[in-house]
């Protein structure tokens, strides 16, 4: 996955998943400098987050990324150049992380599968959410790997229409200073 | 401590620019700048530079600011006036060159109504500049000058955008000076000026201890400041190394400095580009591994390590795998590595440098520059030797537009200085060469500036002729007319079976006759015999001058490394030919 126009020497690096966690000033058009950075120089984005930190005028953008160490690194040093970037941390190269995602799940359930799913939903801590039209959603939390897994069960059982946040992700060890 | 309250926003916009040191900005005003220009009439520190169409301004404030290393100062209106600073923005941005925009925009409470002349200026020119604004409250407006100005020289310099909504330019409100203007130090991409001693101990280690060592010698020295140049020669000289230059580094050494091997790449020299395929310890300062200098990545001077000196950590390993990387500023840099070289009495290996340089000796033979001139036609490697010979003694700054001209310029001009080459080397633009050229002679009114031209780009800011002849300007033009784009033609000839697709400038203008419409001089040489007295004319007038020189039209510009070859594996004349192979991978590159 190198940029240039020539062939480049073989690739034995590995290609692995990494989310980065983007700390940026809190002002109009951040979050497409980031973006447009990922579009523009061809890389990809499986998933992304944002919103705001306890300061008000910090925003941070989580993103799941994939690719070779080397071009994690150039990742990691295009977005520091972009100017209302505060830091970026790689949060599986410190592999004492912690990541979460949500997910809502509508479910078409009828009186003969109801048990089962229920039981799943149980099994996997889904919180059943109350609404006015009272249709069944859940709500399941976790991380991605979970959630699939949750998804492959439930739908051999039911049909399911499904929404995703994405993962977030925090480092269990250190605290990031500008946060406080 | 200076703070004004109830001024206009125009007139911030002409306080900050007083305030930031400015003395020249080149603009063309419209309906959503005219309180600014109206500002701009009513003082006198700062002169307006007015062009004839955006594109020249941008490129004029850029050979402003290379001339001089000074920042380059741009003020146009919204819409097609924002859009046509887009090609400069972007060639300021790929060259790094420090720019500070300013475009109107249509007042906020008609934004993203599609009103006239409007267009999403910060969405556009977001990739393309450094950072960019679109400033909606007045009070605002001057601190986002300041930082505007330390955003686009520090670090890295580059194009920063400041769009304003011509509601904020009439409204009233308070001004901040720059000591008053805080700025968070995350935002100016905190360059690392010092760099960390273990990786310069590392890099001297390994220089001392090289056999056959070169540097590779970038723009970003000059960047970095003329001292840096000065410690980079020094550094060369005190371990006899040899060093190469890039398109954008020209002028860092001397050409005719002992060491120097000229500029390498595409249309680089033959021993160059043969001493960086066999070296074995590379020092990369202030360059960036550009696909025009490095050619097929798997043979890129594959036996050696290499040592890269940048400011942008970004261009640390972007496609080139560095094993001692040092990120500061050169001028400290070149410092550090100096204290480290004497600290460890370090000394080059004599012998070995001396079979280097033997080996080196045997390159140069080759006489890569060699062409034959004949009686008759002018040979364009001829014109460029004369033009250097007949202006050499004088402050002479040589801009380019983009194409085989541009390529002779760099091989047969001989450069000694740094800032008096202003060429568009990462974007490749053409037409940036005149208005570039009256940019750095508004910056050095006494200086003789020339821009080298092909009969191709010269046509594509050809209206700039008039803010030349207006601002009483003698900027020289001197075209090699071959009535080909003759870059694409040799493309076309060495890739695509000499089908010239479009590369034929038919009805081409009189460029003498062009010149005297527009009040200019205008002069012409046909054959060899004309030559010298035209170029001797065109320095001794006063005058904007076009100098038309007809050259041989077939010639091509060698040596050069085709896309997808090696250093090694050089063209020298139209005889050799590609390897099957890595033609058929270069022709999809570009």
């Amino acid at each position: 996955m190198n940029k240039s126009v020539y062939d480049s020497p073989k690739q034995v690096e590995d290609i692995n998943r990494h989310i980065l966690t983007i700390l940026v000033d809190n002002e109009p058009g951040v979050l497409a400098r980031v973006v447009g950075m990922f579009s523009g120089r061809g890389y990809n984005i499986d998933s992304l987050n944002v919103a705001e930190v306890n300061n008000k005028n910090l925003s941070r953008i989580t993103i799941v990324t994939h690719g070779t160490k080397e071009v994690i690194y150039q990742i990691q040093s295009q977005l520091m150049r972009i100017v209302p970037v505060h830091s970026v941390s790689n949060l599986d190269k410190e592999d004492s992380s912690v990541e979460a995602e949500v997910a809502l799940v509508n479910m078409f359930i009828n009186e003969k599968n109801k048990k089962d799913a229920f039981q799943i939903c149980d099994l996997y801590r889904a919180r059943k959410i109350e609404n006015e039209n009272n249709t069944i959603i859940f709500e399941i939390a976790g991380t991605s790997q979970r959630i699939d897994t949750f998804i492959k069960d439930i739908s051999k059982i039911t049909d399911i229409e499904i929404v995703r946040s994405g993962p977030v992700a925090i480092s269990s060890t250190q605290k990031n200073e500008e946060e406080e | 401590m200076e703070m004004t309250d109830n001024v206009t926003g125009a007139e911030i916009v002409l306080k900050s620019l007083t305030e930031q040191g400015v003395e020249v900005v080149f603009g063309y005003p419209g309906g959503a700048v005219l309180p600014i220009y109206d500002s701009l009439f009513k003082q006198n520190s700062i002169r307006h530079i007015l062009v004839r169409q955006e594109a020249g301004a941008i490129h004029a404030a850029e050979g402003y600011a290379r001339s001089s290393g000074k920042i380059g100062v741009v003020l146009v209106t919204s819409g097609p006036g924002a859009t046509n600073v887009v090609t400069g923005l972007t060639d300021s941005m790929m060259d790094s060159i420090p720019i500070v925009c300013i475009t109107g925009q249509v007042p906020q409470h008609l934004i993203g109504s599609d009103a006239f002349q409007e267009c999403d200026t910060t969405g556009i020119t977001r990739p393309c500049t450094k950072h960019n604004y679109l400033v909606k409250d007045v009070n605002t407006l001057s601190s986002v000058f300041h930082e505007a100005f330390s955003i686009a020289a520090n670090g890295r310099p580059g194009p920063v955008l400041i769009d304003i909504p011509k509601d904020v330019q009439f409204a009233k409100g308070s001004y901040q000076s720059s000591k008053e203007t805080k700025i968070d130090s995350h935002r100016l991409f905190e360059p690392k000026i010092k760099a960390n001693d273990q990786n310069i101990e590392e890099a001297t280690k390994l220089i001392a201890n090289a056999k056959k060592p070169i540097f590779y010698i970038g723009g970003g020295c000059i960047n970095s400041g003329p001292k840096a140049s000065k410690l980079v020669t020094k550094f060369v000289e005190e371990t006899k190394a040899p060093a190469t230059m890039t398109l954008m580094g020209l002028g860092v050494i001397g050409a005719r400095n002992k060491y120097s091997l000229g500029m390498l790449g595409m249309h680089g020299m033959y021993e160059a580009n043969m001493a960086m395929h066999e070296c074995d310890v590379m020092v990369n300062i202030g360059a960036r591994f550009d696909d025009r200098v490095t050619g097929r990545l798997d043979a890129f001077a594959p036996n050696s390590k290499k040592i890269h000196i940048d400011i942008d950590p970004s261009n640390i390993n972007k496609t080139i795998k560095i094993d001692v990387p040092i990120i500061g500023d050169i001028e400290s840099v070149m410092n550090q590595i100096f204290s480290s070289w004497k600290n460890n009495n370090y000394k080059s290996q004599k012998e070995d440098l001396i079979k280097w340089w033997n080996k080196i000796e045997e390159w140069k033979k080759v006489d890569c520059l060699n062409y034959n001139q004949g009686e008759r036609s002018i040979k364009p490697q001829h014109a460029i030797k004369r033009l250097y010979e007949l202006t050499k003694d004088k402050k002479t700054f040589i801009t380019t537009e983009v194409g085989q001209h541009q390529m002779w310029a760099a091989q047969y001009y001989k450069f000694e200085k740094p800032n008096r080459w202003l060429t568009s080397g990462g974007l490749g633009t053409m037409g940036y060469g005149f208005p570039a050229a009256i940019g750095a002679q508004i910056a050095n009114p006494d200086s003789l500036v020339i821009d080298i031209a092909g009969d191709a780009s010269i046509l594509m800011n050809i209206q700039e002729m008039s803010t030349a002849v207006q601002h009483r300007l003698p900027v020289k033009i001197f075209i090699l007319n071959n009535e080909y784009m003759g870059m694409v033609r040799q493309w076309q000839e060495l890739l695509h079976g000499g089908r010239y697709s479009e590369s034929y400038t038919d009805s081409l203008p009189d460029f003498v006759k062009l010149a005297e419409s527009f009040k200019a001089k205008g002069l012409r040489a046909k054959n060899v015999k004309e030559l010298d007295d035209v170029i001797l004319q065109m320095i001794s007038s006063k005058e904007t001058v076009i100098a038309d020189i007809w050259v041989d039209k077939e010639e091509n510009c060698f040596p050069m490394i085709q896309s997808g070859s090696a250093h090694n594996e050089m063209l020298l004349n139209k005889y050799q030919k590609q390897d099957e192979t890595s033609a058929e991978k270069g022709k999809v590159l570009v």
